[in-house]
């Protein structure tokens, strides 16, 4: 939210404007462009990565409304996840609704119960809070594979295909498309919401609660909103990925599904939405690319290709604790730095 | 009654192993307030080690035991050394994902030495059973008690009476002012490290007489968390008695109600105690509340 030097706003529109530069918008524009055709040009490997990044970019903005923006941790995510894909599967197997109205009415369950868990918030702070959502998590996990009545325990719940005007759309290249727009959506949504009173009191408890409820802000309310709102989404991204595999397994949605969604927001930056994307760009990519180059190497070097998953480990580890250590913020800031260096260029006031 | 003395024993002695990784947990929260969610991997680099020790390099099972824990200890100092030091003073979030890719990197490289299969070999700790009257218990699970407890002791002691000790708990007490009277922090957090992958690397062994060597050992780092929430995050006794209390109730739960239940019962205690008393039994009641 710097002042551009140079820009010249008339109206308040356009001061207002999400994208106030001509520069930003034929950025947008050419990545517009890019995502629209990129399922026309790309195989379906990398369409599934796609539908798999659209799908995390959906669970990491709403993680990070609750965790970078509101400042709350929750180990949770994948238990969120799960409320959101059962309830939407549960729906329509037992009570026989169409595949949007259960994945609709998966996000409100979620985001309610995303609000219940929400409620030791009022009481816990910092790392009791982490704690308690990780019992929650646990809790959870132990539920889905244990109440077998109602969701088919350690067995998988299998969906019929959604369709839409007689299209199957879990195939990789209609997917894309309900990906995108759901996650453009979501993005959509929540640049909005951080302009609004109650994004905007969301910070605030972040940055110093008890100046916040001092200037009229209702703490209580406002987790407990962030909770709700956060989960909402992270419901919807549970519920896509139902609905994209029509299969549901437990192991979708266990602890480690929060920590890859915690890695992202890190990685990509906290309180970002664009670094939840790309954070969700880099963390679905990262392990896909050790893949292919450990296959690479399978002819050459066996041994190599042998030590793959504990690679793939390893690596998911070093990103986190490097990212960490020498740029916390992110990849969101480091794109800001290449920004910057380029909105001057070259005219650099300072080489930095 | 035979059943149940059976339970208790086998109880205590998980219990005790908890309290071992919970130990280690603690003394790194106190010193540096740094929630390590790498404990449970600290446990399972002490059970391959002293497999790498006595059952790969042929060592006898008193230097194995000591090769053990001194490697464990230069792993634990390095990870603080090049890891946790950098990030000194950043936000909780930071601190827990930082010690999660140490878990995961840990994980790995456990995994890519020794490979995945669960490994066997011939423990230290008797095989045979012991019969107490009409009950019968295995002696490797009954002799681990009294192991945990020496260690457990031995690390209360260390926090009395040694000056290190002393040193450690003036940083948890107030940092600044410990600074002031000349106490070292990055010795004090390097010997917080050094202490908690000890006392981890002692419960590894443990482990690996009683369970085996195998890669699952790293599920018990998550039930470190109920022990030290109903201990109290900041006391070694509450570490040595919530271990014991969660053994027990597992135990208990999995042989009197069913096995399943015996997974979730430690958190549903972590929940209540969360919101009854979230200091724990022993621990400080400064506490961040809303």
């Amino acid at each position: 939210m710097s002042l551009e030097c140079g820009v010249f706003h008339t109206r308040y529109e356009s001061d207002m404007g999400l994208r106030p530069r001509p520069v930003q918008r034929i950025r947008l524009a050419f990545f517009a462009t890019f995502v629209l055709l990129f399922p026309f040009v790309a195989g379906p490997y990398w369409l599934d990565l796609a539908n798999q990044i659209a799908i995390a970019t959906v669970g990491a903005i709403g993680l990070n409304i609750l965790v970078g923006y509101t400042g709350q941790i929750s180990l949770g995510q994948g238990a969120f996840m799960a409320i959101g894909a059962y309830t939407a599967g549960l729906l329509t197997l037992n009570a026989g609704l169409p595949w949007g109205v259960s994945i609709a009415l998966a996000c409100v369950v979620t985001s309610l119960a995303g609000t219940f868990f929400g409620l030791p918030s009022l009481r816990l702070k910092g790392l009791y809070l982490a704690i308690a959502t990780l019992a929650a998590q646990e809790i959870v996990e132990w539920g889905m594979t244990h109440w077998t009545a109602v969701t088919g325990g350690t067995e998988a719940i299998v969906l019929p295909a959604p369709s839409l005007f007689g299209v199957r759309l879990n195939s990789s290249f209609a997917f894309y498309w309900f990906g995108v727009l759901m996650a453009a959506g979501t993005a959509l949504f929540a640049a909005n919401l951080f302009r609004t009173r109650m994004g905007r009191a969301f910070v605030a408890v972040r940055d110093q609660d008890i100046a916040a409820s001092v200037i009229g802000v209702n703490i209580f309310r406002t987790k407990l909103l962030a909770f709700a709102t956060s989960s909402f989404f992270v419901g919807l991204a549970g519920a896509m990925i139902a609905y994209y595999r029509t299969i549901i397994t437990w192991e979708r949605f266990t602890l480690e599904t929060s920590i890859v969604y915690l890695a992202m927001i890190i990685v990509g930056g906290l309180g970002s939405i664009r670094g939840s994307f790309f954070g969700a760009v880099l963390i679905t990519l990262l392990p896909a690319l050790i893949t292919n180059a450990g296959r690479a190497l399978q002819d050459t070097a066996p041994v190599v290709a042998n030590l793959l998953p504990y690679a793939q480990q390893a690596v998911f580890g070093i990103v986190i604790i490097l990212f960490l250590v020498f740029e916390p913020k992110g990849l969101s800031k480091l794109w800001g730095n290449v920004k910057d260096y380029f909105h001057v260029w070259p005219f650099a006031y300072r080489r930095g | 009654m035979d059943i149940f003395l059976q339970l208790t024993v086998s109880g205590l002695s998980t219990g005790m192993i908890y309290a071992l990784a919970a130990a280690g947990f603690v003394v790194i929260y106190k010193a540096s307030d740094v929630i390590n969610f790498a404990q449970g991997d600290l446990l399972l680099l002490g059970t391959y080690l002293v497999f790498f020790a006595v059952a790969q390099t042929g060592l006898p099972w008193s230097l194995g035991v000591l090769v053990t824990v001194l490697l464990a200890v230069a792993v634990a100092l390095a990870i603080e050394r090049l890891v946790l030091r950098p990030l000194i003073g950043e936000p909780i979030i930071s601190m827990i994902m930082v010690t999660i890719g140490l878990s995961s990197i840990l994980r790995a490289a456990v995994n890519a030495i020794w490979g995945p299969a669960p490994r066997s070999f011939e423990s230290f700790l008797p095989a045979g059973d012991v019969a107490l009257g009409p009950v019968v218990l295995s002696s490797g699970r009954l002799l681990s008690i009294p192991i945990a407890l020496v260690v457990l002791a031995a690390l209360w002691l260390f926090f009395r009476h040694t000056r290190d000790g002393i040193a450690m708990r003036a940083i948890a007490d107030d940092q600044q002012a410990a600074l002031s009277m000349g106490i070292s922090i990055p010795r004090v957090f390097g010997i917080a490290w050094g202490l908690a992958a000890a006392s981890a690397a002692i419960g590894g062994i443990m482990l690996a007489g009683i369970v085996g060597v195998s890669p699952n050992v790293t599920s018990i780092g998550l039930r470190v968390f109920p022990v030290v929430i109903l201990g109290g995050l900041d006391s070694i006794r509450g570490a040595v008695i919530g271990g014991a209390i969660i053994g027990l109730l597992e135990v208990y739960t999995g042989g009197y109600v069913g096995h399943g239940l015996s997974l979730v019962v430690p958190y549903v205690v972590l929940v209540l105690v969360l919101m009854v008393r979230p200091y724990g039994l022993f621990g400080k009641e400064i506490i961040e509340r809303v």
